[in-house]
């Protein structure tokens, strides 16, 4: 039998004509989704941005004057820097730190459902909560911390309220409430590496850290890569955190980046301009992906591949 | 006769093996050694790691039911003395958090239920449908995962804002049962993929209709499916944060992490009540993973792994 290329527009039969109307009914709700939540609010935003709308009046088209603002506006500025030290700075703790952990736990450790769930629980604590509980945590006078650094005689920084450590305070938290969940997803790797792998290195003599670094550590790069991506953008777009805890105060020492969005958009209600400051997250965000996909083909393994 | 050379020949191998044997032991008992000293190192560093993870809890619930003198204290009681369980009442006589609480409960239950619903129909109109397009659409689906937030945030309000709908639980919900979030309709569209279809066919055969096969045959065989969208949606509707902040805007409509704040902005040293308060809004997630933590792992490693 020779293979026929079909013709690319075929006719339809009556039954498959059926079966495609079928189809669309199936994924309308999310089609109509798509125009009205994302879709249409993405090109809103694109074309708001150019504009000049404070909502009271409609929006007057003011070209690439928000983006011309945004160069000169020191806030701007702050806040890119603050969210860049946060995610610089917490990203790769939160992978480091919960892949010690999942390799601590893939060690046929006793109650590993126990460990697992302590870790995982800061996840499981509304952001509301989170916020309550570090607001007294960290409460300069009367904080669980300062209280403990009083017992060794040091007098505790005003943490939330400090300009200098404010911003180091979230970071502190991300790392209670950002681990638990990528430590779950390493775990899972860890467990599916086959033993004949670390077999294999046993036989060529290979001890505990060959194992590591030459199984391990190459087998798992798919998920810290993936655990890299999800972490950098979550920290890109912190919001209720600092809105909760600090106001992106001191001095806008926390003034994170969505935050700033907001403030324009629900405080100052310049939504053209605030328009204009997502916009260029979205190419901040969008810039970054790109750069770590393929700075990612440099050291990601993919099993069934060949390296070349 | 055989059997005293066997013996003498077992003895003197035996001989020769207690030599081996001790060495072997002193060996075998320096690398146990090693061995336990790296399992305690393991074992201190997970616990380490495990009561930072724990103690700020600890410290939320012990604090929830100090007395209001007694949460200023040096050094801090670990175990409340005396115990005020009544401040817990006294959160529901200081701000209306029944109110608060039954807002969130309608708005979770009910963004929750449209997400499982109109996930799982996309997701079955994805993964066994065929029409022309599907997977382009499929595609531009899953780049819809990768779009930030804020992008989206502004307009959305806008159309919200022209529907008369601000303040009202409408952008808290009707959104999601649009195809309840392109990761869940990734998610169960995988589960479906791997169903055999020789149910579906059967029934097909038997004269029922797209509807009813996807309903009564493939809704039924992914359950755990659903059970992991489901606990994964009630976590994000009930902690959600920005959309109430941007929506709600009358106190009588807020839900439990509006109110709570608003209560810390009038009250800013009754921490024990505010503890308490944190406390309740934080039991039902804890209750659900205890509950459904089965779902909650599975989803997780689906997240990641596949």
């Amino acid at each position: 039998m020779v293979a026929v290329p079909l013709p690319r527009r075929r006719r339809m039969s009556p039954r498959a004509r059926r079966e495609a109307m079928e189809g669309y009914v199936f994924i309308l709700p999310w089609l109509v989704g798509l125009l009205a939540f994302v879709a249409g609010p993405i090109i809103a935003s694109l074309y708001l941005s150019f504009t000049d709308y404070q909502v009271v009046q409609p929006p007057t088209f003011i070209g690439v004057a928000n983006y011309q603002q945004l160069f000169g506006d020191g806030l701007f500025w702050q806040s890119l820097k603050v969210t860049a030290i946060y995610t610089v700075v917490t990203t790769p703790l939160q992978l480091c730190l919960s892949f010690l952990v999942a390799l601590l736990m893939n060690q046929k450790v006793r109650l590993l459902g126990m460990w697992r769930t302590i870790y995982y629980v800061p996840n499981l604590v509304p952001a509301i909560a989170t916020a309550m509980l570090w607001l007294w945590v960290l409460n300069p006078e009367f904080g669980l911390v300062n209280t403990l650094l009083r017992y060794f005689g040091i007098q505790g920084p005003l943490w939330l309220s400090s300009t200098r450590w404010a911003l180091f305070s979230l970071i502190m938290m991300s790392l209670w409430g950002g681990v638990g969940a990528p430590m779950l997803i390493y775990l899972a790797g860890l467990q599916g590496i086959s033993t004949e792998l670390y077999e294999a290195v046993e036989c060529d003599g290979g001890g505990g850290w060959a194992k590591f670094r030459y199984i391990t550590v190459p087998m798992m790069t798919p998920i810290i890569f993936f655990n890299l991506v999800m972490n950098m953008i979550g920290a890109l777009q912190v919001f209720s955190g600092p809105y909760l805890l600090t106001g992106g105060g001191p001095a806008n020492a926390t003034l994170f980046y969505v935050l700033y969005i907001y403030e324009n958009a629900f405080q100052f209600f310049k939504m053209g301009y605030a328009s204009a400051l997502a916009w260029v997250l979205f190419i901040i965000i969008l810039g970054m992906t790109v750069l770590v996909f393929k700075w990612s083909s440099m050291w990601v393994y993919y099993e069934g591949e060949l390296r070349r | 006769m055989r059997r005293t050379i066997l013996s003498e020949a077992g003895e003197g191998r035996a001989l020769e093996g207690a030599a081996a044997q001790k060495y072997a032991r002193s060996t075998e008992w320096s690398a146990r050694l090693r061995r336990s000293f790296w399992r305690a190192v393991q074992y201190l560093v997970l616990l380490a790691g495990a009561v930072v993870m724990l103690v700020p809890l600890v410290w939320l619930l012990s604090s929830s039911f100090k007395d209001q003198g007694h949460i200023f204290l040096f050094p801090p009681q670990w175990i409340p003395n005396p115990w005020r369980l009544d401040n817990y009442l006294k959160v529901f006589d200081q701000m209306p958090f029944l109110r608060y609480y039954w807002n969130t409960i309608v708005v979770t239950g009910a963004a929750l239920l449209g997400q499982v619903a109109s996930a799982s129909v996309v997701a079955y109109g994805f993964a066994r449908i065929r029409f022309p397009g599907r997977g382009a659409l499929f595609m531009v689906l899953l780049a819809t995962i990768m779009i930030p937030y804020p992008v989206t945030l502004i307009p959305t309000f806008i159309l919200f804002r022209y529907l008369g709908w601000l303040d009202t639980f409408a952008p808290l919900i009707v959104p999601y049962w649009l195809g309840g979030g392109a990761f869940f309709i990734f998610l169960l569209r995988q589960f479906y993929l791997r169903l055999s279809p020789e149910l579906e066919d059967a029934a097909r055969i038997d004269g029922a209709n797209t509807f009813t096969i996807f309903l009564r045959i493939a809704l039924p065989q992914t359950k755990p499916a659903l059970g992991v969208v489901a606990v994964f949606s009630f976590l994000g509707h009930w902690n959600d944060f920005l959309g109430p902040l941007i929506y709600l805007n009358t106190p009588d409509n807020y839900t439990l992490a509006l109110g709570i704040n608003l209560f810390r902005g009038f009250h800013t040293t009754q921490w024990n009540l505010l503890m308490a308060a944190s406390v309740m809004a934080t039991l039902p997630c804890i209750l659900l993973f205890a509950v459904a933590q089965r779902y909650f792992i599975q989803g997780i490693v689906f997240t990641g792994v596949k």
